[in-house]
């Protein structure tokens, strides 16, 4: 192929010496998703060592041409490279249109329609930089949570779950800076180790949208990104300052680029955030502060034909739990949820003690690209993610203040990639991953949650799009993958036997301790999985989406082998080592409208997920310790359904209105009832006046209504209570009562110098403190939600 | 395709230096705090055969069941001093956990449950150094011939003092309940 170009442009560079040459080939170069126009473009014509570069209008004029077909390569520092065949006859104009830049070490994505990473037919959400910064007290889940079809899985209310039209943990897959987020994230209380400060845009795919990373995202992906840099000599930066009422918090962060006109440059990131104890309406959630700290730093060389980016950040954040929610046996369950208030409520403490959480992640990774002239663009990635979790429970004797489980996660990723130099038209991507993980779960003295394994998975895909037209583009993927585990893991023999797993599993068995077996057992999957999608324009304003997608998710490590007392949740949870393939088909279409004064969308969806894993009770286990629910992991099929709705009407130039509201339905279609922990059907209605002459006055008046959740699957239980003598329903299952919330929000700017801008931000939530409880909060069956929070906020940019 | 994997394995596993880990199979977790079984011992003040109350639970949170004994009825008209002991015995020898529990005495609480058709009055007669309840020792007195239940609960950090099991929050460690015959 690339000698049959070769000749080609050696054959022309041939002709072009016999000919009459005089002509000129002009036009303009414009940025093919806004239209404007790019100065600094390089054009050069093959076989003739000549290159032009646009004015500052774009504009270009390439003389003494012949009348024939050049191929002519047009670049941009931030854009991709492309290459163009044009028949020159007499002087001819032709305009160029360039795509961002796909795949630059800056960032992921510029421009979220058109995205070499991800989908092109699934619709997207974005949260901007400026979005992003009113969440700066909270975290990467709240900020999702403000985009329809985002809920959160919540554990109290500084772990924070993202759940993407009713999926979450090892559904969801995080991309942060370009490399997939391994961290424990099969937990349902194991918030994502991404400081939202960090980040400079979000982007939501609501399917397997990122075949480049993987293949089992059945809910959904997340995209975060820190900021791109410019080509120019350059020292900008950021300083943000925080307080809340809530909680009696601080915040601060601070951002410092440094850049050059040669492609050379260096980001430094800092962020310190500190809570004491939040409150409700009523009374204080004792042992729920957090303290969290970030930073990162990336230094990098960005040049026309190749570059390199360097990217470390560290991550720790202490979290303390609800102390009341800290219990034994179903009959303190019982007590807890029996109870109106918390039975424990202390004083107020920035003080986090024990039942808490203490996480530190670290990721690192190296990237390059090289273009390889006519063959495209070839990319290379290295990343480490170094994740260390501690549980702390509540313990007795030489054991105080020891974790109870105390995890490391070290995950190697190297990936190389090929982003194919095509036509105009069409695109085409292809790659390979290999990873390597290693779980070691020290001895804390409490047996391992989840066993010590070995994982080994090895990635290929091929994603390729062709645009038929102006108002149609066609895409489609595929991904496969292979995964090997080797685990060793500890059974108690009582477990072991009562599962028949003596008989099925006899081989496993390396040796007996007493009351414990150690196994190893050693799986392997391979996964395929797929997107097929389709985007047409109608004109300027519509445009419709749709999208098929095939994922397979391998079970994680928490389905596979648990077997014993969750502390946090009080329960027993067993897993199935006889688990397989997850396999997930979403059909999504959306309806797109978007104009400057009134604007929507319409995104139903349906996701059949075959051999679905959920967990639910089954029975109750009396034990020394008092009676406990005990909840098992089975294979279903399950079924999504929902609409996601968007709009917005600007009324006159200065005041708009926001709407919001998502409704979906899990199944359990083999046993014909609801899915558990489904978000309720929700609405947020905004109403927000901007006005740009003084000084960029913002305000924005919110109100979020959640209706009750009304389908949910009966886990209540009946338990003995001695005091009274009496068989108890506890109930576990029962969704708390609709509720409205008024949030306000306001933003005003002031010009401190030419460079720099001080922007003061005050916020209210919660406005009239009302106490609620939320359906996907886990601590809703022991207190209320928070209480009203008063937030302000102080940013410079400089 | 598992030549190529295996060559990425090997890869890795050279790069990456991680292959000392694949061998070393981890060492067992022996639960530290796990108590297996409790013991009230009832001993008749004038002297006499003492009443063994025990229930046993080997495997934890695991599948099986707790065993629970009781060595003789009680009798009227006779006060008993009762102590519980608490033991892990997946240890050898066994763990006696009640040491721990009297030294954090201010953390924990035992908690009587009497049934309703049972008439014994039960009492505590040891203190944390707070001159709060601990539980470990008791005094029970048969007021009338009758059965029913009674239940030993330890409570971890419970608010003490306190009104009673319903409101004293904290976690359960043990509940045991036993079916007690007083003639």
């Amino acid at each position: 192929m690339r000698i049959y170009f070769l000749t080609i442009l050696l054959l022309s560079s041939f002709l072009s010496l016999s000919q009459s040459c005089h002509y000129t080939l002009s036009g303009i170069v414009t940025d093919f998703h806004d239209g404007s126009v790019l100065e600094g473009a390089t054009l050069i014509v093959a076989g003739t060592e000549r290159n032009v570069f646009t004015d500052f209008d774009g504009k270009f004029m390439i003389l003494n041409l012949c009348n024939e077909t050049y191929s002519i390569q047009v670049s941009h520092p931030y854009c991709l490279t492309k290459g163009y065949r044009i028949k020159v006859s007499g002087d001819t104009v032709k305009s160029f249109k360039l795509e961002h830049h796909l795949d630059t070490l800056n960032e992921i994505i510029i421009d979220g329609r058109i995205v070499s990473n991800q989908s092109k037919t699934l619709q997207e959400k974005t949260i901007t930089k400026e979005e992003l910064e009113r969440f700066s007290s909270g975290s990467l889940g709240d900020a999702l949570a403000s985009l329809s079809g985002v809920s959160s899985l919540n554990t109290g209310n500084t772990i924070i779950k993202p759940m993407i039209n009713g999926l979450h943990s090892s559904r969801v897959v995080i991309i942060n800076n370009g490399v997939r987020m391994e961290d424990q994230e099969w937990g349902a209380e194991h918030a994502p180790n991404v400081d939202v400060n960090g980040i400079n845009k979000l982007t939501l795919i609501k399917g397997a949208g990122a075949l480049k990373y993987s293949g089992d995202a059945i809910g959904g992906v997340i995209i975060a990104e820190a900021a791109k840099v410019p080509f120019k000599d350059s020292l900008f930066g950021k300083t943000q300052l925080g307080l809340a009422s809530n909680g009696k918090g601080t915040f601060m962060t601070s951002q410092l680029t440094k850049s050059y006109e040669s492609g050379w440059y260096g980001t430094l990131q800092g962020s310190l955030k500190r809570f004491g104890d939040f409150e409700t309406a009523d009374y204080i959630l004792s042992n729920t502060g957090i303290n969290q700290r970030n930073t990162f730093l990336k230094v990098g060389l960005n040049s026309f034909d190749y570059g390199f980016e360097v990217f470390y950040s560290f991550f720790k954040n202490e979290i303390g739990i609800l102390k009341a929610s800290h219990l034994g046996s179903a009959q303190d369950l019982f007590r807890a949820i029996e109870s109106d208030r918390p039975l424990i409520i202390n004083e107020f403490t920035y003080n986090v003690f024990s039942p808490k959480q203490e996480v530190t992640h670290h990721l690192f990774r190296v990237k390059a690209y090289k273009g390889l002239g006519e063959l495209g663009k070839f990319s290379f990635q290295y990343d480490y993610q170094k994740n260390k979790r501690l549980e702390f429970d509540i313990r007795r004797g030489s054991d105080r203040g020891n974790a109870s489980l105390d995890l490391e996660l070290d995950t190697h990723t190297l990936m190389l990639d090929l982003d194919a130099n095509t036509t105009d038209q069409s695109n085409i991507k292809v790659g390979v991953m290999g990873s390597y993980q290693n779980n070691f779960a020290l001895n804390t003295g409490v047996r391992r949650l989840i066993p010590d394994y070995d994982k080994y998975d090895f990635g290929a895909y091929l994603i390729g799009d062709y645009r038929f037209s102006d108002h149609w583009l066609f895409e489609i993927g595929a991904r496969l993958d292979y995964t090997e585990m080797n685990v060793f893991k500890f059974y108690r023999t009582s477990f072991w036997k009562s599962r028949n797993y003596d008989q099925l599993f006899s081989k496993l068995v390396v040796e007996e301790f007493g009351n414990q077996i150690l196994t190893n057992p050693k799986l392997n999957f391979h996964n395929g999985s797929g997107t097929f999608g389709v985007v047409h324009n109608f004109d300027e304003k519509y445009k419709i989406f749709f999208n098929y997608s095939l994922t397979s998710r391998i079970p994680n490590p928490s389905e596979l082998f648990s077997e014993g007392l969750h502390h946090s949740a009080s329960r027993i949870e067993l897993g199935d080592l006889t688990f397989n393939l997850e396999i997930g088909h979403k059909l999504s279409f959306t309806l797109e409208r978007k104009n400057e004064s009134f604007s929507y969308s319409i995104n139903p969806f349906v996701n059949n997920i075959s051999d679905f894993i959920v967990i639910e009770p089954i029975t109750a286990n009396s034990t020394i310790r008092g009676t406990f629910q005990v909840w098992e992991y089975r294979k279903t099929n399950a079924q999504l359904l929902g609409v996601d709705f968007d709009a917005s009407y600007v009324f006159k130039e200065s005041l708009q209105f926001n709407h919001q509201s998502s409704i979906v339905k899990g199944l359990d279609r083999i046993r014909d009832e609801a899915l558990i922990n489904m978000p309720p059907v929700n609405t947020t209605n905004e109403i927000v006046y901007y006005y740009s002459k003084i000084k960029n006055l913002r305000l924005a008046l919110q109100s979020e209504y959640v209706f009750r959740q009304n389908e949910f699957p009966n886990t209540d239980f009946e338990v003995y209570i001695p005091d009274t003598e009496t068989q108890e329903m506890v109930e576990v299952s029962s969704p708390p009562p609709a509720y409205h919330l008024l949030n306000f929000n306001s933003t005003i700017d002031f010009n401190f110098s030419e460079k720099s801008t001080l922007t003061v931000g005050f916020q209210i939530t919660n406005m009239l403190n009302i106490s609620y409880r939320n359906y996907l909060n886990r601590m809703r069956l022991f207190a209320d939600d928070l209480g009203r929070n008063f937030l302000l906020n102080i940013k410079l940019n400089y | 395709m598992k030549k190529i994997y295996f060559l990425t394995k090997v890869l890795f596993t050279l790069l990456l230096g991680s292959c000392s880990k694949d061998n070393k199979t981890p060492e067992v977790v022996n639960e530290e705090e796990l108590i297996t079984t409790l013991t009230a011992t009832l001993v008749p003040e004038a002297g006499g055969t003492p009443i063994i109350l025990t229930t046993r639970d080997l495997d934890g949170d695991g599948p099986n069941e707790p065993i629970i004994t009781v060595s003789s009825n009680l009798a009227v008209g006779v006060n008993y001093n009762g102590s519980i002991v608490l033991l892990d015995e997946t240890k050898s020898p066994a763990d006696i956990i009640t040491e721990e529990v009297e030294e954090e005495a201010e953390e924990h609480q035992f908690f009587y449950t009497i049934g309703s058709s049972l008439d014994v009055t039960a009492t505590s007669t040891n203190f944390d150094s707070d001159g709060n309840v601990l539980g470990t020792e008791f005094l029970l007195i048969p007021n009338s011939a009758s059965n029913g239940l009674l239940t030993f609960t330890l409570r971890h950090e419970p608010t003490k003092p306190n009104d009673g099991l319903s409101s004293a929050g904290g976690e359960t460690d043990i509940e045991a309940t036993f079916t007690i015959i007083i003639e």
